[in-house]
């Protein structure tokens, strides 16, 4: 491990991006997964309904795939697969990881015999038990803690939050202990936990069932944070946040649990730290994660349309960022628009902003654009609802402004 | 009796370098009543008659002794400004770190909150690790970067040291499932104080521990102080055996280290059978809550004096070693002054022993570090590229 003393300068922080080491790194940092995993590159257009099937065979993500429309209707002969919703595909990688793995277990409010509130974990507990799928009172807090305090001996919980913002009861234990636990007391414990749940804005659910909660965690030091958007990344992520040795929260969101789409039927697993090319372009990175994404690829549609080529990732890992992917796209396009559901205020895009700010500075034509939802609790009516969050033509309007 | 200790003492004559003497490993068991009988609630209380040896209670001397010298020696460490930040002492409490390890095994998980330095002890920690950690060196149980309120022993099952009062309960009851799931009949002690005694999160966790069957055994250790707040000025019931309702509870005096070893063995066999159980340990704390307190402005130096002659663990060890006749008057004062030395030396082992280097600063942040570029406050500076 090397310590480098930088003075100011992005020049010199860029010298650490290109080097070998970090390449090579992202690819095979957790040992043994590379040789069974596919690793997802992403090759789908992000559309909300899928007929294609995702790429199988291992890509190296600079490899330009060759971009027609946005729309791909891709041949379905050819590959095999099964096609399901993304909340089935969390059950089958959390029913595997559990078949794998005994020290698996599943906690939290009505996972057991309900079923999961959004069906998540339906069927698991008939197959594998009370003490394996555990239905817990209502008390973030102490089954939080209790999570914790289990995978300090060695269990890997899975602990549900039934809305992520009801996790907000538990923030001292995920603060406090599943971050800094592996830390103070000198790499003795880890943590290895996951903990999940929908967040995010839904239909009219109100304001306290519609929070963002990546913007409150990410400044823990010592957890990782992914989100998922699609079926296969949701399954692919959900293996291994079980797998990972380090505390992971992984983000759902309200409305995508029931996008369909055909995902492998060999066991794969996706890379934590890793960000998804979902759309090469050559005009303008944009910057996005969980269902923001959709909007975007809306956005991406008409501007295409309208001649322009944006690249479209989605950068899945929100702590740590996956800085070599979005460095790179940033030295093709030089123009960045991050678009997230986050506050204005503290959310990822205001971290992402300036970590890109501060590493890419030379590379960009324009100032980083961010657009955020507005710092207002969600409000229950429709309209209000949608003016929130950022919808489609905002993005399209966004890119035309920096694209000027 | 006087005819064997002249011919013992003789024994010591012919081997000079021998400190050993006969009496401290006589392990026939002996039986002694407690001072006081227990109190419980919905459940039988154990008898007051505690087996025993003579070794035993002379190692209870010994461990309190040098639980106790750790802790004197810890303050005047803090006062020399080599100690910083937090330092919360145990001193007056011994009986209980001491008493829970005799009646347990170390694959019993113990967790408690942060006046953590003589559990640590207890469960086997070394003397200069406890002062390394203490001082910030890299010799430390944590390697320095826990301090004070983070001492951790995984092979021992001992689980910390927590600053935040109350957060270690649902840890200790997630201990305690963990437990469970993996079928082996060991037990969690999960320790609080009577501060945290009123946070929600142990009624949380108390029912989810009833609820599921848990081997966890909560353990209040009643200081009758919560930093400066008297009991009956934080709770509405202070009996807080009895806060469980539908959980047993326990009334111990946490004082008297061989009701402290009853109560935890009984507490042991009714956790594995029944489920969770509450121990109520009544004691004391000599000290303020931390160093920075001087424990006088929210009681009487003449309660805490009275404390001391009256309920004193060591002192009441040292009765009933003396009327016993299992050692006299000078082999105590040499076994305090062995402990004595053995502290000094270890404080002195810890004052050589280095800091931490700068790289340390970003290690164990995550397991293998898994490549991820870690940066410092300003996000300018120290940028490591982790391993």
């Amino acid at each position: 491990m090397s310590a480098i003393i930088h003075g100011a300068g992005a020049a010199t922080a860029l010298t650490t991006f290109h080097s070998k080491k970090l390449v090579a790194r992202s690819r095979t940092n957790l040992p043994g997964r590379s040789k069974r995993c596919i690793v997802a590159s992403g090759s789908d257009d992000g559309s909300k309904s899928f007929g294609s099937s995702s790429s199988l065979s291992l890509r190296h993500s600079h490899k330009l795939i060759p971009n027609n429309a946005v729309a791909t209707k891709v041949d379905t002969s050819a590959t095999t697969g099964h096609e399901l919703l993304l909340f089935e595909a969390l059950q089958e990688g959390l029913e595997e990881e559990m078949d794998r793995d005994p020290h698996v277990c599943v906690m939290g409010e009505d996972v057991g015999h309900y079923g999961g509130s959004y069906k998540v974990t339906k069927g698991l507990a008939d197959k594998f038990g009370d003490l394996r799928v555990l239905d817990t009172p209502i008390c973030e807090n102490a089954f939080t803690g209790m999570g914790i305090g289990a995978a300090m001996t060695g269990l890997r919980p899975v602990i549900e939050g039934m809305n992520m913002g009801f996790l907000l009861l538990a923030f001292n234990q995920i603060s406090n202990n599943c971050g800094m636990l592996h830390y103070t007391s000198g790499g003795q414990f880890t943590i290895p936990v996951v903990i999940r749940g929908p967040g995010g804005v839904g239909r009219q659910l109100g304001a306290e069932h519609s929070q963002r909660l990546e913007s409150y965690f990410q400044s823990i030091p010592g957890i990782q944070m992914v989100a998922c958007s699609t079926p296969y990344n949701a399954k692919g992520l959900m293996k291994a946040a079980i797998r990972s040795e380090n505390p992971v929260i992984l983000f759902e969101h309200v409305l995508l649990y029931n996008l369909k789409e055909k995902i492998p039927d060999e066991e794969y697993i996706c890379n934590l730290e890793e960000a998804e090319m979902v759309r090469p372009g050559e005009h303008i990175t944009i910057l996005t994660y969980s269902r923001m994404r959709y909007h975007v690829m809306q956005a991406a549609k008409i501007l295409v349309n309208k001649g322009y080529d944006p690249e479209v990732i989605d950068i899945r890992s929100l702590k740590p960022f996956d800085l070599y992917t979005i460095g790179n796209s940033v030295k093709k396009t030089h123009r960045v628009l991050i678009v997230e559901e986050c506050m204005r205020t503290g959310g990822i895009g205001a971290s992402l902003t300036a970590a890109i700010n501060e590493n890419f500075h030379d590379y960009l034509d324009a100032p980083v654009m961010c657009l955020s939802s507005q710092d207002v609790p969600t409000p229950y009516a429709g309209t209000l609802e949608e003016w929130t969050v950022v919808q489609p033509a905002q993005i399209v309007t966004a890119v035309e402004q920096l694209c000027q | 009796m006087a005819l064997s200790r002249l011919s013992l003492r003789s024994t010591t004559f012919l081997k000079p370098s021998s400190l050993r003497r006969h009496v401290t490993t006589d392990t026939t068991p002996i039986t002694i009543e407690t001072a006081a009988p227990f109190t419980s609630h919905q459940c039988d209380p154990p008898s007051r008659s505690v087996e025993t040896s003579s070794a035993e209670i002379l190692s209870f001397f010994r461990d309190m002794a040098r639980m106790r010298r750790m802790e004197i020696a810890a303050d005047s460490l803090y006062k020399s400004k080599l100690i910083r930040g937090f330092c919360h002492l145990y001193d007056g409490q011994e009986a209980l770190a001491v008493g829970m390890e005799a009646g347990i095994t170390k694959k019993d998980a113990i967790i408690t909150s942060y006046r953590d330095h003589c559990t640590f002890l207890g469960r086997g920690g070394e003397l200069v690790d406890a002062f390394s950690e203490l001082m910030g060196r890299m010799r430390g149980c944590s390697n320095g970067k826990g301090g004070s309120m983070h001492f951790y022993k995984k092979d021992a099952c001992f689980y910390g040291g927590h600053g935040i009062v109350g957060a270690q309960i649902p840890l200790g009851c997630g201990l305690a499932f963990a437990q469970k799931y993996s079928k082996e009949e060991n037990v969690s002690f999960v320790l609080y104080g009577d501060g945290a005694a009123n946070q929600g999160q142990l009624f949380e966790a108390l029912n989810i521990a009833a609820l599921w069957d848990l081997p966890a055994i909560l353990v209040c250790e009643n200081n009758h102080y919560g930093m400066g707040t008297a009991t009956w000025r934080s709770a509405k019931s202070p009996a807080y055996f009895k806060r469980g309702d539908y959980v047993p509870g326990l009334k111990v005096d946490g004082m008297d280290v061989l009701a402290v070893k009853q109560a935890c063995k009984f507490a042991k066999e009714h956790a594995l059978k029944n489920g969770p159980i509450i121990l109520e340990m009544d004691t004391y704390r000599y000290h303020g809550h931390s160093m920075s307190d001087p424990g006088s402005t929210y009681r009487t130096r003449d309660e805490v004096s009275g404390v001391r002659q009256v309920r004193d663990p060591i002192e009441r060890v040292r009765k009933l070693l003396l009327s016993h006749d299992i050692a006299t008057e000078k082999e105590l004062k040499d076994m305090e002054k062995e402990v004595r030395k053995e502290v000094d030396d270890a404080v002195a082992q810890a004052k050589e022993s280095p800091v931490p280097e700068a790289s340390e600063l970003f290690t164990n942040m995550y397991v293998k570090d898994c490549g991820v570029e870690s940066f410092g406050a300003d996000r300018k500076e120290l940028k490591v590229t982790l391993a």
